[in-house]
């Protein structure tokens, strides 16, 4: 326990260290855009930006301090906007978690479901569920938006276009995201129970007579159990940092979009928080995964 | 009689049959033994009594549980046929059972979800069950999961699930083959126990003729599908008349006995090996030309039959 714990913590780290160095790498001077507008760019002024910010201090030493400054809590303030990253943050935060754990629930269900459809029916519902999955999941996010505005937004009308707030304003956004994942946790689904059903103790439990739908859902789908547990976190770890086309195309305030503006203003301090934020959630997703593990399979829990 | 299977028959694909017109019978209280290579089809009879056939196969002949028709019966009755009539109890015990499960739902998943039993009495059932099979501390070993017994306790443990339901005829497949020595005479025992307890009809499926001579009350000897050599245990023993059964006594080593060790020559015929005469021809150390015309017909003998052309002569 202590071990991961410590791993957890080494993972953090070495990421903080790689964004602080990537945005440090990144082309263009920060002083420049802080500098505001182009009357501003006197050698005086700059310097004095400089010293404000540190910025000619070594490398390790800003890194130092703004770690130093993230671990108390203090991510600094946007350069864009003025205000406390953390702040932005939290305001940016509640629309893109509630956008993305819809999408999970939908890509869940409905990538379970499909999958054990195919893999319980075979033949061609199964050719079906493949062929269509692998469709929903190869038409890029942007394209699928697009069509789920024009068809249910304006022609129908059924759901608002823009913005965010409800359940109602995510569920196109929320669908869209979660076409995405639906091959893959259909297609782990389908695998997963078609090699469990392949087992001998699956036969033993049809020579004692069980029904076929108990054999499947006691033996097939609770052996299967493992992998598509997995395979939900890591997508769903994958989607906190994937928002950023559905939110720009559906107009919504979240993590995604701050990221993107943050990028194109040179907003260092908000682009290193978000994406720190973006690793930290998913090393708690796949930490999540992994300590649901030796509740599925008995096995793992006698060897820890 | 308990089971009766006429004519078996079993096509899957192969270039031969995987059974041939198998016919035997077992009766209550009675140990029948069925032994042959891997690939001989022995396996295939002991599924086929469940109706657990290979995909595609096509079937003739009939196998009867207690009068009944296994392979024309419905769902219903099949089920629970295979809930209540016929257990049965395999070679491997680790891989019998749901990993993922406890030794407890193993034991009473049939009695629960299959026969509709109350939990608690499925429970008290499964209680007396361990016990039977002389199984320390049973109530801590419903909580176990299979992963945490030895491979001997999980024999016991499906052993002790194929009684659950009262069954008349336990199909005994390799059930013994997978286990250290000593488990293995300690399972043995058990079996032979439960079995005489309960007046069970045993089909003991095995690849070792010595044990089944030593187990069984009358031996069926297969060979590529069908069956050479079927007579009372102790006869076969001490006199085979088949080739192939005298090959198979011949190959394995005894104490004390200074005759060398005569391992039969060639290899087991597979799926695609077809034959117009006697399948055992190309391996037999008597094998003449007229063997391989036409397949042997079955020939009385003491206590039995053999199929063997040198037999009749």
């Amino acid at each position: 326990m202590v071990r991961k714990l410590a791993g957890l913590v080494a993972t953090l780290l070495a990421t903080s260290f790689v964004i602080f160095a990537a945005s440090y790498a990144a082309p263009g001077d920060p002083v420049t855009f802080l500098a505001g507008g182009k009357e501003n760019l006197t050698p005086e002024y700059l310097a004095a930006i400089r010293a404000q910010y540190h910025l000619d201090d070594p490398f390790l030493v800003q890194y130092g301090r703004w770690l130093g400054d993230a671990v108390t809590g203090d991510l600094g303030r946007s350069t864009q906007y003025h205000d406390q990253v953390s702040d932005l943050m939290a305001a940016r935060l509640p629309s893109t978690l509630a956008l993305v754990a819809y999408a999970s629930v939908l890509f869940v269900v409905f990538g379970i479901a499909l999958g054990v459809l195919a893999a319980v029916r075979g033949g061609r519902t199964d050719s079906a569920v493949v062929a269509g999955t692998t469709f929903a999941t190869s038409v890029p996010a942007f394209v699928t938006a697009t069509v789920l505005i024009s068809l249910f937004g304006v022609q129908l009308g059924w759901f608002p276009v823009m913005g965010g707030g409800s359940l109602w304003h995510l569920t196109l956004p929320a669908v869209t995201l979660a076409l995405g994942a639906l091959a893959i946790i259909s297609r782990v689904t389908r695998q997963s129970m078609i090699e469990q059903r392949e087992l001998d103790h699956v036969s033993v439990a049809r020579a004692g007579g069980l029904s076929e739908r108990l054999i499947v859902v006691r033996h097939v789908f609770r052996g299967a159990l493992g992998p598509i547990v997995t395979m939900c976190g890591l997508v769903t770890a994958g989607m906190l940092a994937g928002t950023v086309t559905v939110e720009t195309a559906f107009g919504l305030n979240g993590i995604g979009s701050l990221l993107v503006n943050a990028i194109n203003t040179h907003d260092f301090p908000v682009t290193q928080a978000v994406l720190l934020l973006m690793v930290a959630a998913y090393i708690a997703v796949t930490t999540a995964v992994e300590l649901l593990h030796p509740l599925i399979d008995p096995r793992v829990r006698s060897r820890a | 009689m308990l089971l009766s299977v006429e004519g078996l028959t079993i096509e899957a694909g192969g270039r031969r049959p995987i059974l041939r017109e198998v016919s035997l019978s077992v009766g209550r209280g009675e140990i029948v033994g069925l032994v042959g290579e891997s690939g001989s089809g022995k396996s295939t009879i002991a599924r086929s009594v469940l109706r657990l056939l290979p995909a595609g196969a096509r079937v003739s002949g009939r196998v009867a549980v207690e009068g009944e028709d296994v392979l024309t019966m419905g769902q219903g009755a099949l089920r629970d046929l295979r809930a209540s009539k016929v257990s049965m109890v395999y070679q491997d015990p680790r891989s019998s059972l749901n990993p993922v499960r406890r030794i407890g739902d193993f034991l009473t998943e049939r009695m629960v979800r299959t026969l509709g039993r109350p939990k608690a009495e499925a429970r008290t059932r499964a209680l007396e069950l361990l016990d039977a099979v002389g199984m320390r501390d049973p109530g801590a070993r419903l909580r176990q999961y299979p992963h945490e017994l030895s491979g001997g306790m999980l024999q016991r443990v499906v052993i002790a699930a194929a009684l659950a339901a009262d069954p008349a005829l336990l199909l005994a497949d390799e059930a013994t083959s997978a286990l250290d020595v000593t488990t293995q005479a300690e399972t043995l025992a058990l079996l032979r126990r439960v079995q005489a307890e309960r007046e069970l009809g045993m089909l003991f499926i095995t690849h070792d003729l010595h044990l089944a001579a030593a187990f069984c009350d009358r031996v069926h000897v297969l060979y590529a599908g069908t069956v050479v050599e079927s007579r009372p245990a102790k006869e076969l023993f001490a006199d085979p008349r088949h080739p192939y059964t005298a090959g198979l006594l011949a190959c394995t080593p005894e104490l004390g006995d200074p005759r060398p060790i005569r391992p039969i020559p060639g290899r087991p015929p597979s799926l695609d090996d077809a034959f117009t005469g006697c399948p055992f021809a190309p391996r037999c150390p008597e094998a003449t030309a007229a063997c391989e015309e036409e397949p042997p017909r079955p020939v009385a003998v003491s206590g039995g039959t053999a199929a063997c052309r040198l037999v009749e002569a």
